[in-house]
């Protein structure tokens, strides 16, 4: 059992720490009040600046690559929703579609049809010591990368910040009345620009994650929903750091169970597999009906965004 | 660049075959994609689930021609294949549809989910219940002749699907603009709340109708798609049509008779893209790029517009 069950727990882990980035920065752009579905043109663009800038300068320039490539992306985002005051759906959805095509056509132009394949610069797990030796808990939480160590800080940092600081009240007051917000005297515009452009950086890091902690090469297309797998994250989470990251956990699950089936020798279509992380966004989704807590502004976006 | 463009513009436009056979090809499920996605959009349904809708129809469609395709003529196969596609594709949408309406569930994400779930369903299908007699190549069998849509144009590929598909854009325009069917549609898309108290329309069952007519749509433009052109199942069997669509939708502004013209427009990229992959060696995703910022130039032009109009009738901020 313990054979078994320690390997999936790793794996979960693995694939929950990029999902966690993204639904992160999903969690602070939606607290302020603007849903971001383009997360996943973000994410794929993330992927690929890892890939380039790790190429040209290591693995820790391409987390940065990764950050700013996610962020660049999401300042288009900020543009036009903000600035040009466009329909977010839309606009997201034309973002994910820029991304997936810009990334494939760029990669294609780099590399050529062969692809970077080798060469590729990753980071390997660290043994924390000491506790990477307790029974369970060690291999699993403490034989991770960095990333997931990274996380583990931040988790606690992110839902202090929200809870605790001016800043992060500021941030949820915009989210849940823009007009309120206004009338204190908050400067709705540049919070939500704040919001936005970390949210992408969030959904880079998850991207160069991928490729450089997980993967450690880039396909076309291998963010494979997780942009709009860290939405639903988001809404599983009900919009509140801790829960995010929890929910993050079960999608890690989903992923990593896909891989362990697969590995068992299961008898069941390996494609049924591949569907299993989207049947559960749904079903996770529908179960939560009327529970959801979400910041107000976002359903008067929506209502906005169905002109 | 040059040699790029001169290529993308010899395969869509360069020759009567690149006209015939590749855009309008190409334009055919677009046509009934676009228009899909548009009659959604009209009701406020944001559907971007037109790719796993084609998908389920193409698989349907495929199911029902080498299930009955040997015994049956074409007269009747034909019908029946797009019945078939037309159903399942609604039958995908009524997933998302149902979501939205029982456990309100976003259908943006519901649907997209439904798109991943459609791409794995027609992996298993082509490997397993569907794949041909020899077991080797991940595809279906090529459907029986009698299942096959007929040619317009002696020579060319242009089939059925397309002329349909017109069909289809009118019929929608006469009743959008001309009946109460419509009305309520665009009423409902306009401001549901207002539909409800001063309208009286029942908004959950428009927006339940709309989201399986826009399904069905997309499923019959998967039908068409093995009917006219591939003639058998396999994984890549839509090139991102139903993402494309949704810039089809939106360059039409919504409306079903500009859907003709941008879903051509669209077509002729697409072949085009193709035809630039080949000669000039420019990957064909760059049209992804095109669609995306095609996209972001009309959200940019009408937002700019309808900011303006606000402003003229209340001078303030718009929200």
């Amino acid at each position: 059992m313990e054979a078994l069950l320690i390997p999936f727990l790793d794996a979960t882990i693995r694939t929950a720490t990029p999902l966690a980035y993204a639904a992160l920065g999903e969690l602070v752009t939606e607290r302020s009040g603007v849903i971001n579905i383009g997360m996943e043109g973000i994410i794929i663009a993330g992927c690929l600046g890892g890939l380039v800038a790790a190429g040209a300068g290591g693995a820790a320039m391409g987390f940065l690559g990764g950050a700013l490539a996610g962020a660049g992306m999401a300042a288009i985002f900020a543009f036009f929703v903000l600035r040009l005051r466009a329909d977010a759906i839309i606009t997201g959805t034309a973002l994910t579609l820029l991304g997936l095509g810009l990334t494939g056509t760029l990669y294609r132009g780099l590399f050529g049809l062969e692809g970077a394949a080798l060469g590729t610069p990753s980071i390997a797990p660290i043994a924390l010591p000491g506790l990477s030796s307790l029974p369970l808990v060690g291999p699993v939480f403490f034989t991770q990368t960095g990333m997931t160590y990274l996380l583990y800080l931040f988790v606690p940092a992110l839902a202090w910040w929200l809870a605790r600081t001016q800043a992060g009240l500021a941030l949820r007051a915009v989210g849940e009345s823009r007009a309120a917000a206004l009338a204190a005297g908050l400067d709705v515009q540049r919070l939500r620009w704040g919001a936005i452009l970390f949210g992408g950086a969030m959904g880079g890091l998850c991207g160069a994650t991928l490729v450089l902690a997980q993967v450690g090469t880039f396909t076309e297309g291998m963010s494979a929903g997780r942009g709009f797998i860290a939405i639903a994250i988001v809404v599983l989470g009900r919009w509140r750091t801790v829960g995010t990251t929890l929910a993050a956990l079960i999608f890690g699950g989903a992923f990593a169970l896909q891989y362990l089936l697969q590995a068992a020798g299961w008898a069941l279509p390996y494609h049924l597999f591949l569907a299993l992380p989207y049947l559960l966004t749904l079903i996770l989704l529908a179960a939560l009906r009327g529970r959801a807590e979400a910041p107000a502004e976002l359903a008067s976006q929506e209502s906005w965004s169905r002109a | 660049m040059t040699e790029a463009l001169l290529a993308l513009w010899d395969g869509a436009f360069g020759s009567s075959y690149a006209i015939w056979s590749a855009t309008l090809v190409r334009s055919a499920p677009l046509l009934w994609l676009g228009l899909g996605v548009a009659l959604a959009f009209r009701a406020g349904v944001l559907n971007i689930g037109a790719e796993g809708q084609f998908l389920m129809g193409a698989i349907g469609a495929t199911a029902m021609a080498q299930v009955v395709g040997r015994s049956v003529p074409g007269l009747v196969m034909i019908p029946l294949m797009a019945l078939v596609g037309g159903v399942a594709g609604a039958g995908w949408a009524g997933i998302a549809a149902w979501l939205r309406q029982r456990f309100g569930v976003l259908e943006v994400i519901s649907t997209i989910m439904l798109n991943f779930i459609a791409l794995a369903t027609i992996g298993w299908m082509v490997r397993g219940p569907l794949q041909e007699p020899t077991r080797i190549y991940p595809q279906s069998a090529e459907i029986p002749w009698s299942a096959q849509w007929p040619f317009l144009i002696p020579g060319q590929r242009l089939h059925l699907g397309f002329v349909l598909g017109l069909l289809a854009c009118a019929i929608a325009w006469v009743v959008l603009t001309r009946t109460a069917t419509g009305f309520r549609i665009r009423a409902v898309g306009a401001s549901p709340s207002a539909a409800t108290s001063a309208g009286q329309i029942d908004v959950g069952r428009t927006v339940m109708r709309v989201f399986l007519v826009s399904g069905a749509c997309a499923g019959l433009a998967g039908a068409a798609e093995v009917g006219g052109v591939t003639w058998a199942l396999y994984e890549g069997i839509s090139p991102g049509y139903g993402y494309t669509a949704i810039a089809v939708a939106l360059l039409a502004r919504l409306h079903p008779g500009w859907i003709v013209v941008s879903a051509i427009f669209f077509g002729a990229l697409e072949a085009g893209a193709s035809a630039m992959q080949r000669d000039a060696g420019v990957p064909s995703v760059v049209v992804q790029v095109i669609v995306a910022v095609i996209i972001l130039g009309v959200l940019a032009g009408s937002q700019r517009r309808t900011r303006v109009d606000a402003l003229r009738v209340r001078a303030g901020s718009r929200r």
